[in-house]
């Protein structure tokens, strides 16, 4: 069971109503302070959660992922592109992480521990779509990136971003079953996608997966990344690390061993 | 009683206590504001100077301890033991400096000892982690015999004596496999760091490279302290080691251009950018200029000559790390970073504290090679006899 979210950025209209539940659901603050005033609680029913969200969704158009902003609808020529965590099949960044810090979920997501967190930042360096992000601010400075709602799914309801979506650009299931219906969307409108759904094999694939009308480059998403994770190549380097340091332990070992009979033998020469 | 006297202020020591207090300044404000009030560090651009230059430098520079370790005990090239202790001594500070420089760079310092017991065999860092961790206290154990020679302490530094060989084997293969484990780091982002300096080899260069500063140091620190501490400079070891440097730079040229080509990466050198010059640099400076000017025995022989080549692989060496770790990750980061001034003072103030340790030890402590040939510290047989510490 591995949940995942479909994007479809054919239907995307770019009200940004998903940036503003996720910030609801996170406690972020909003692009503009006059939202604050009918702010719901972060435990809200999504009743009120979809149409606050939906009131409020232009105004958090637009920016870059940040610490406070864990989801951001940016603009590609006239393509509205949701960014935010891809929630990885084999996450870079819990391979990188030296504490395992972030770790992959049996559900989908993939989530961070504060409390183990040291601050080295390698997770930040190593994604290869740059999604987590800092409190450079803070002086108890946390990683910060989309957690697919983990608290929302526990208790049974889908992410605040899917659940607020007025037009279903964003929907939540089981990966295969999405995989399923984006194959159809593109067998059945061929015309209307560009044919290929990045995220199904793109390092070893991910949780979120797109759809586009144009090549996905266009929209910002990394190009030619691999379909083998990333952590394989430094595995390949680290698996090695237990058979050699024996076998060099050896050697280095007889070659004291060696150099000193040399020596013990010089000396007894020259003694006599 | 004596009172001695305030040492005289040298315009170095003025400098240093400059350095020194601008550092402190930066590190009153890196505690108490964080990270993003002393370093230009961003979402786009999380490693700067401080992973850079003091971790990824600092590590490589600290090399020479276990280089000139494994040449005096494992191929029991004795005659090197002069310039052995100053490098442990190097190695040990620049280990325990580049520690320090991890609790100004990381967001949760009071976390570092996370790894102990938090354990990613998958993860890279974690394995840099223990390494250095564990390469610190072998590097400590390698260089007490100094201080309990000081204190007298016959019967530990027995122990410790006795357990050299081990230790170095150990020292060696720990540093190893974290000076690899520095360029393995960069393996992950093969997307982001420039054909230049990405490559499936990178633990290889890093570890070449490592051999290599690490003999130019012993160069460099001989020559500093010669001219520091007024003593004769071991000038037929320095030739030795000018050869040994010959040999790894070809090794590493080699292997650099070879793993170039095959990546079709040369076809880079055609354009004009930051890039492409900075590597130039690093590779003439680095690589090309000293391998030349080795192969004149003139300078191989010279005081001056060995000297210079020290500082210009040193310099290629530096160039290096910052290309892997700043010049070549810009690109794709989407921003342009440069150091704050205030990184700059935390770094030079480290750098700062490591002269300044290293002249301590050196005054108080028996570092340097006595100048009578033949005047080692013997250790007795036995202790029973002597008389009991009171």
């Amino acid at each position: 069971m591995s949940k995942s979210i479909l994007i479809d950025t054919t239907r995307c209209i770019g009200c940004g109503a998903c940036a503003a539940a996720c910030k609801v659901v996170n406690r972020l603050p909003f692009d503009k302070p006059d939202d604050e005033k009918n702010r719901p609680s972060a435990t809200c029913k999504d009743d009120d959660l979809v149409a606050f969200a939906q009131s409020v969704g232009a105004d958090e158009l637009g920016g870059v992922l940040s610490a406070g902003k864990l989801n951001v609808v940016q603009t590609h020529g006239s393509i509205f592109v949701r960014r935010f965590c891809m929630h990885c099949q084999e996450p870079t960044c819990a391979s990188v992480c030296p504490v395992g810090a972030l770790h992959k979920t049996a559900a989908g997501p993939v989530v961070y521990d504060a409390d183990k967190c040291m601050g080295c930042r390698y997770c930040m360096m190593a994604c290869p779509f740059s999604v987590p992000r800092y409190e450079w601010k803070a002086l108890l400075p946390r990683v910060k990136k989309c957690t697919m709602c983990a608290p929302r799914q526990a208790k049974g309801l889908q992410p605040a971003c899917t659940e607020v979506c007025p037009v279903q650009a964003g929907i939540f299931g089981e990966r295969d079953d999405l995989l399923k219906e984006a194959e159809k969307r593109l067998r059945e409108e061929p015309a209307k996608y560009f044919q290929h759904i990045y995220g199904k094999e793109e390092v070893g694939g991910t949780s979120v997966v797109y759809l586009s009308a144009v090549p996905f480059e266009q929209l910002g998403l990394p190009a030619n990344l691999p379909s083998d994770p990333m952590p394989l190549l430094t595995y390949r380097v680290l698996s090695k690390i237990p058979s050699v340091v024996p076998l060099a332990g050896v050697l280095l070992g007889g070659i004291w061993w060696i150099t000193n009979r040399r020596e013990e033998v010089a000396k007894a020469e020259g003694k006599e | 009683m004596n009172f001695t006297k305030f040492p005289k202020l040298t315009f170095w020591r003025a400098v240093l206590v400059l350095i020194l207090a601008v550092g402190f300044y930066s590190t009153v404000l890196r505690f108490t504001r964080g990270l993003g009030a002393v370093t230009n560090l961003s979402d786009q651009f999380p490693w700067g100077l401080w992973i850079g230059f003091d971790v990824l430098c600092g590590v490589g520079l600290a090399a020479g301890g276990f280089t000139l370790a494994a040449i005096v005990y494992v191929f029991h090239i004795e005659r090197f033991h002069a310039v052995l202790r100053p490098s442990i001594l190097t190695a040990f500070l620049g280990y325990a400096l580049v520690a320090v420089a991890l609790l100004f760079d990381l967001g949760k310092p009071y976390n570092i000892w996370h790894p102990l017991v938090m354990w990613n065999p998958h993860s890279v860092m974690f394995e840099v982690a223990w390494c250095v961790m564990l390469y610190l206290t072998v590097l400590a154990l390698e260089f007490s015999p100094a201080i309990l020679e000081r204190f007298q302490l016959h019967t530990p530094l027995r122990v410790v004596k006795a357990a050299t060989i081990p230790l170095v084997i150990t020292g060696v293969l720990l540093s190893t496999l974290h000076q690899s484990s520095l360029g393995s780091l960069y393996l992950i982002v093969p997307e982001k760091l420039h054909p230049y300096w990405y490559s499936p080899l990178l633990p290889v260069f890093f570890f070449i490279s490592a051999v290599g500063v690490g003999i130019a140091m012993v160069i460099f620190e001989s020559n500093l302290s010669s001219r520091a501490f007024g003593r004769e400079i071991e000038m037929p070891l320095l030739e030795v080691l000018g050869r040994a440097l010959a040999v790894v730079l070809m090794i590493y040229g080699l292997l650099k251009f070879d793993d170039l080509w095959v990546r079709g990466a040369l076809s880079h050198l055609r354009e004009p950018s930051t890039e492409t010059l900075l590597f130039l640099l690093e590779i003439t400076l680095g690589l090309l200029f000293p391998l030349l000017m080795l192969f004149f025995r003139k300078i191989r022989e010279d005081r001056e000559g060995l000297f210079a080549v020290a500082v210009l692989v040193i310099t290629g060496f530096l160039l290096n790390r910052l290309n892997v770790s700043i010049t070549g990750m810009e690109a794709s980061s989407g921003v342009h970073y440069f150091p704050r001034w205030t990184e700059v003072a935390v770094t030079l103030s480290i750098v700062g504290v490591g002269f300044l340790l290293f002249s301590l030890a050196v005054r108080y402590l028996n570092v340097m090679e006595k100048q009578v040939p033949g005047a080692r510290y013997q250790v007795p047989e036995k202790t029973s006899h002597l008389a009991p510490l009171s």
